[in-house]
Formats: C-alpha cells, structure tokens, sequence
C-alpha cells in the first residue's frame, strides 16, 4: 500500500508540476491576477507531494519491503538503520527522486521568503521551475519508476553498493544535489528577468542570496565527495579528475564566477548580459552533470546506470533547457544594455579577470570531460585524458586567478589609481613572498619552486584578506555578514590551495611487502606490520591489520586499516587507517594476500592534506554569512513598495495582479 | 585613451589570451592522451611503443605471478582468442583485480612488446564492465563472424 501511495504522490506532483509551470507563467503575460496568485499554491502543494512520495520510498526501505525492486536491489535486513535511509538514494531511481524533491524544496523556499518580489517576477520564477520539475517527474514516471513492483517477492534484498556504506557518503549526494539544484534558482531568476524584459539590479540581488546558498552545498558537497574518495577508496588520492568529479566541479567553477558577477550587476549595473549567461551556464552544466552520471556514457565509479532509454531522455532534456534559454537570451541581449562603465584599472576589471580565469577553467575541464566521448562517437578510438592535462592548465590559470584575488578586494569600483593599490599592499606581497621561499625550506625535506608558487598565491590571498577586515576600520563584530563572507571565502580557497599545493609536492607514497612483524621506514616514520586477523561486522567480514607506527622509539599511534567483504558477490572494500593531523595525515591500506604471512601494504605520508577540506569548510562559512547578510533582509523589506512602483511604470496593467496577491 | 582604443587594446588582449589557451590545451592535450587497444591491435603493429597507452582485456587465467621478496608481479591480458600481452607490475592490484575478469592497464609497451603498467584499473562492480571496454573486445571479435574477411580461424581451412 505505501508503494501505491508514493506512487500516486508522484503523479500528483506531476499533474501539480504542470499547472505550475504554466498557469502563473501566462498570468504574468496575460496580466491575470488569479493566475499569478496560483505561483505560491503549486509550489507548496508540489512540495507537499513529492515529500509524501519521498517518506513513502523511506519507510519502504525502513520495512525492508522487497516487493519494490528498488529496495530489493539496493537494501536487505542486516543493513544498519543509517544505510537503509541513504540507499533511498543510493542508486539511479532514488537519486532521481531527491533531485526532484530538492527541487521541490527550493521552489517551496522561494515561494516563502519572497516579500520584496514583485508577485508577477514570482509567478515567472516559480514557474520555470515548475517547468524544470515537470521533466525530471516525466524521466521518472516513464523510465525510472523508484516503486516498481517485484514479482515473485524476493526472501531477501540485494545490498547497497558497499562503496557507499559510509556515513561520508550518506550525505554526500543530498549536499551536491542541494547545490545542483539550487542553481535553478538563479537560473530561473534569471529567466524571470529577461522574460520581464528588465534585467536591472533588483534581480541581481534576489538571486544573490539563493546562488550563494547553493554554492555552499555544492562547496559542502564536493568536499565530502573528495573526502570520501580520499578515504574510502583506499587510494590515498583526494581528487582524481574523473569525469563525475569533473562534472560537479564545472557547475562550482561557474556557480563562483557567478557570485562574483552578481556583485557587478547588483553594485553596477554591468555585465548584465554576461551574468545572465553564467546564470544559465551554471544550471546548464548541473543538468549536464547529471546527464554524464546518469545516462551511463561514462566509465566511472559512479556510472552505475546504463541504460540508453535514460540517457537519451536527459539529453533530450539538457537540449530543450539549454536550447530555450540560450533562445531568449539571443532574443533578450540587444536590450541588455550595461549602463556601468568602467576603467581598466578598477574592482570590475578585477572581476572580469576573476570570471574569465574560471571560465578559462570550465572550459578546460568541459574539453577534457568530453572529448573522449566525442571521439569515441566518431569512432575515432578509445582515449582517456590523463590528470597532468587538467594540471598543466589550471596552474597557470589559478595563478592568474590568485595574484589579482588578492588586490581585487581593495580595488575601487570603477576607477582605481594602481599606485594607491600598490602603496597599500607592498608590505603584503613582499611578506607573502618571503613566507613562499621560508615554508618549503624550514619545514618540507627541499625547495621545488611549485611549491613556492603554491604557498606564495595562499599566503597572499590570506593575508590581504586580513588586511582587508582590518582596513574597514570597525570592530570585528560590527562588520556587516556580507564583509566576513567574501573574507571568508578568500581564505577559505587560500587554505585549500596551501593544502593542495603542499600535498602534491611533498607526498610519500610506497607500495610495500610486508610479513608478519616486519618494518618499513618512510619519512621519518616507522611502520610496523603486526599481521591480519578476521573480524566480524554487523553485515561484513573484515580482515583488519595492523600496524604500529613510530618515531625515534616514541609511539605514535596503532592503525588498523581493514579488507572488508559484504558478500553476495559484491567487491571487497578498502578501508583505510589514517591518524589525521593538523600538519600530516599517515595513510595504511591493506593491498592482497601474498602467501605467507606477507601482505602488500600502502604507506603515504601527507603533508597539511587535512587543509584541502578545512579550506572548503572556511568558504562554506563564508558563503553562508554572505547570504545571511542583514542588507538583503533590509533590502527586501524596504525594497517590497518601490519594486512593485517600478513594475508599474514598466507596464501598467500588471499592478493589479500585484495588489490581489498582497 | 578614447573609447575606441580601449577596445582594441582589450580584443588584442583577448586574441592573445586565447592563442595562449589553445597552444597549451593543444600541448597538453597531446602528451596526456592514452589511448585503448586490444591485445589483437598489439601483435598487429597498431598499438604504438613506448608511449603513454591503455591495453584491455581479460586477465588470462592462472597468469598471474608474483615475487617472493617485493611487490613485482605479472599477469597475461588476454582477448580469449589467442592473443596475449604480457604485463608488469610493481604496485598494489585493485580489489576487483581478478583471473578471468576484465582489466584496463595503462602504460608503455616495450619492443618485444611486453606492457609496463603504471596503473591497473578493474571493473568497477561485480556485474559491470567498463563500456568502452566491452566496445573494444567485441569490435575486435566482429570480424570472425564475418565470413569474408580472413581471420585466423579461417586461414587454418
């Protein structure tokens, strides 16, 4: 029965998704009050349903209620609680249902913190989300029904994949869909305001907040997923420039060009048009993103549904969204005239710079993502793009993107004297500059100019952020949110690059045979193997190791990195044993097997790897206290009369709609 | 600087900035690009030496050797027709290694065409095959079922 009412939930949404993404929509053209006035309802009510169909799929899975297949094949009895509640989205068909949910959930937001939106900008807005969630419903209804029955009913379920039998990756795709989705927000704002042909700073500053709020899970969301594969895959590595990595790094890349860009057209009213299209690009890659996961077409940990059906629906999907918007924009840009002139020295130029280094950058990535599909559709051969291409590109571009971070945030609005930039900051950069060459000499085993350059850009990212907080000449505690956010995420990205650079250079990794009380040494660091025993978990057998690790005679820590088996002909899984530091991480996986007692173990050493995370964390924080800066909620108060006088003036007739919504 | 100046002096910017892309994306592209061969397009001369490649196959059975005293081992990728690429290694094989499953090896192949591995990846679940893998090994088998073209099979009639 609960399957049957989740079922029917989603045909509700469905139906609910179509009015909602048309009737609000035509009243804002056709100035019918009562149509625009049905924007709130829709979206709460579509929310409402897919909540209801998404609890329907959780307690299936809670009850172990195998005649669904998506639990039967995802999920079985001796799975622990937390296990059964994030394999609702441990495969394709659940994943779908959250990423709809989640959508639910941001239209459901805006549909309540929206006073100082002018009813009809509203209607648009909640109704070309409507539209986003009408396909992903249909995708759902007719190629990935999540409470298909089973027939006969199974004794017992299948298992969740073991790779994602862990509390890191429980969340982790709530986190990245959470960003995903959230930028059909700014999308839809954006759509919204070209659709009411007026592109001025009041959108700019209703989708500031909702863009910064969804790149912070998509921040939050990659991290973990980084994390995760640091270690849970039982490779040490933290980023392997894989094509699903890549497909939610180019929507982060955009989604903080865009932020950025936001700033412009709120504070300046320039590069309209452009914002516009970041808005649009950073939707755009979520939904590719999800295509390259979902359809299959990758080969890749996370590809686990093939089935050409899907992906074709999803491209087809991707066509029709990127297709109509790029559309409009084409039909809308010759109006978009940018008002706000600037000088090649000034704070626009410093972002323009900003913008073009991460685009630079999506470009790359997007290149190297889907070249090899493209060949291969050719039939040109089978590549695949090794990690040194990503590198070789993003160095020098994040070099560029660094040294003018640091002097963006002094940078005065259209017109800047260099010299007064310089004469603030030359202590800043000279003292940066000194810690560069100090770091790798006093504290890593030798000098590589990579390093320097790493340690260089974090250093004088930070520090002139600090300088910055200083410079407003308040307390601490009296700046507004706003302040502390772009400071924040300043330092935020410098931790994470001082922990990328530093960890990359100066890793030690070794793939070692060991037996049975044998030692290794390695950075200063003895490893001793004390054997594998057999230990049993609550759904898994582990052969679980260990290894005492030593200094100079002194004990550092006992790890116990595990094989684990989950049976019914899943992979073993690696689980690692990191004692994590503030400055290094050790890192133990167990390999195989050899005979004997003789194991192959692998041993790393990483420096200051931990900071790629705490960085993420930093800018996360800052994302968040940006949003929440008083100024939008002022804005939005004060804001709710002159907008609505200003959608008066712009045309007319629509003000009636407006007074019947207030 | 009249208007008219600033923008040519940001299209040569802007000219500029993406020559400079493109030779790097060209360069970097062309030393990272590790393309798939079969076992077959190995003894057929097609699979070039000594540069960064990728050879798949299925890992033959009972082929795997390793050392007594390090971590060397070797292994035979096999396309289950008769043609068989000699691999080495000197790392941890993943957990889904195993004789009689598929494998993608990346690295260089020497001139009596033995592979020296950098990296060995395995199927990624119990049930999958990476696509592109499965394209390779059923494109290199296409052709025994054709009775036109002069496979080995049918050379021996």
């Amino acid at each position: 029965m609960i399957p049957e009412i989740g079922h029917f939930a989603l045909v509700l949404a469905l139906v609910v998704a179509i009015v909602q993404s048309v009737f609000p929509i035509l009243g804002a053209a056709t100035n019918n009050a009562q149509w625009v006035a049905m924007a709130k309802p829709t979206a709460r009510a579509q929310l409402l349903f897919l909540a209801i169909s998404f609890v329907c799929l959780l307690i299936s899975f809670l009850e172990s209620d195998f005649s669904v297949r998506y639990v039967a094949n995802n999920s079985n009895t001796f799975m622990p609680t937390i296990y059964k509640v994030s394999a609702v989205w441990g495969a394709h068909e659940g994943s779908l249902l959250l990423w709809a949910l989640i959508l639910g959930v941001w239209a459901g937001l805006v549909s309540f913190f929206s006073k100082g939106i002018s009813a009809v900008m509203l209607a648009r807005v909640i109704s070309v989300m409507g539209m986003i969630g009408v396909g992903f419903l249909l995708f759902m209804l007719l190629t990935s029904n999540p409470f298909e029955r089973l027939f006969p009913i199974p004794e017992q379920g299948k298992t969740l994949n073991p790779l994602l039998q862990d509390p890191g990756l429980a969340i982790h795709p709530p986190m990245l869909y959470m960003g995903y989705v959230g930028f059909s927000v700014a999308f839809a704002f954006a759509i919204a305001a070209m659709l009411g042909g007026k592109l001025d700073a009041a959108w700019a500053r209703w989708a500031r907040p909702w863009t910064n709020v969804a790149w912070v899970f998509l921040t939050i969301g990659i991290a973990l997923g980084s994390w995760w594969a640091y270690y849970e895959l039982g490779w040490g590595g933290w980023w392997f420039w894989d094509p699903v990595e890549n497909a939610s790094l180019m929507p982060w890349l955009v989604g903080t060009a865009l932020i950025h860009s936001l700033a412009v057209s709120e504070k300046r009213a320039a590069f309209k048009s452009w914002t516009v299209l970041l808005a649009i690009f950073a939707f755009s890659l979520s939904l590719l993103g999800t295509f390259l996961v979902r359809s299959g077409v990758l080969t890749s940990v996370h590809a686990f549904a093939s089935d050409p059906e899907r992906g074709l629906f999803i491209l087809i999907f991707l066509i029709l969204v990127v297709g109509s918007s790029l559309l409009l924009f084409a039909v809308r840009a010759p109006q978009l005239r940018s008002t706000g002139t600037f000088e090649v020295v000034s704070r626009e130029m410093g972002l323009l710079i900003n913008n073009i280094a991460l685009i630079a950058m999506t470009a790359t990535v997007l290149l190297g993502t889907l070249y090899p599909l493209f060949i291969d559709a050719l039939g040109m051969g089978k590549i695949s793009v090794g990690p040194p291409y990503f590198n070789t590109i993003a160095l020098p571009l994040s070099v560029v993107l660094f040294v003018t971070m640091g002097f963006g945030l002094f940078l005065r609005w259209k017109k800047d004297k260099p010299e007064r930039v310089f004469a603030k900051v030359r202590w800043l950069l000279l003292l940066a500059l000194l810690i560069a060459f100090l770091v790798p000499i006093l504290f890593m085993e030798s000098f590589t100019f990579k390093a320097a350059i790493g340690v260089f850009m974090a250093s004088w990212v930070s520090l002139a952020a600090l300088l910055w907080v200083q410079e407003q000449g308040k307390s601490p505690f009296k700046l507004p949110l706003a302040t502390w956010g772009a400071a924040l995420g300043h330092i935020g990205m410098a931790v994470t690059v001082a922990g990328i650079s530093l960890t990359s250079m100066y890793s030690t990794e070794k793939d070692v045979r060991l037996e049975n009380g044998q030692s290794y040494e390695m950075s200063g660091y003895q490893f001793t193997f004390n054997g594998v025993k057999e230990v049993k978990g609550p759904n898994y057998i582990a052969q679980r190791g260990e290894v005492l690790i030593t200094r100079d005679g002194k004990e550092i820590s006992t790890l116990y990195p595990e094989k684990r088996n989950y049976g019914q002909g899943t992979m073993p899984m690696t689980e690692a044993g990191i004692d994590g530091g503030f400055f290094r991480d050790l890192f133990i996986a167990l390999g195989e097997p050899l005979g004997g007692n003789a194991w192959s173990v692998r041993l790393y050493h990483k420096p200051v790897v931990s900071w790629i995370w705490m960085g993420a964390a930093i800018m996360s924080l800052g994302g968040f206290l940006a949003a929440f800066d008083r100024r939008y909620r002022l804005v939005r108060r004060r804001a709710a009369k002159p907008v609505v006088t200003d959608e008066k003036a712009d045309k007319g007739a629509v003000a009636p709609a407006n007074e019947a919504v207030a | 600087m009249t208007a008219r100046h600033k923008r040519i002096v940001f299209i040569i910017i802007g000219l500029c900035a993406v020559g400079a892309a493109s030779a790097m994306i060209t360069q970097a592209m062309k030393s990272n690009l590790a393309y798939l061969y079969a076992p077959e397009a190995v003894w057929a001369g097609e699979a070039p030496k000594d540069r960064l490649i990728r050879i798949g196959g299925l890992v033959k059975k009972g082929s795997l050797i390793r050392s007594d005293t390090s971590l060397d081992l070797s292994f035979v990728v096999t396309d289950n027709r008769g043609n068989e690429v000699t691999v080495k290694y000197d790392k941890i094989l993943p957990d889904l290694f195993k004789e009689e499953q598929s494998a993608v090896v990346k690295g260089k192949l020497t001139e009596n065409n033995e592979f020296i591995a950098e990296e060995v990846l395995a199927k990624h679940d119990a049930e999958y095959m990476p696509p592109e893998l499965a394209d390779v090994l059923a494109k290199e088998h296409a052709p025994k079922t054709d009775a036109a073209s002069p496979t080995k099979t049918e050379v021996k009639y």
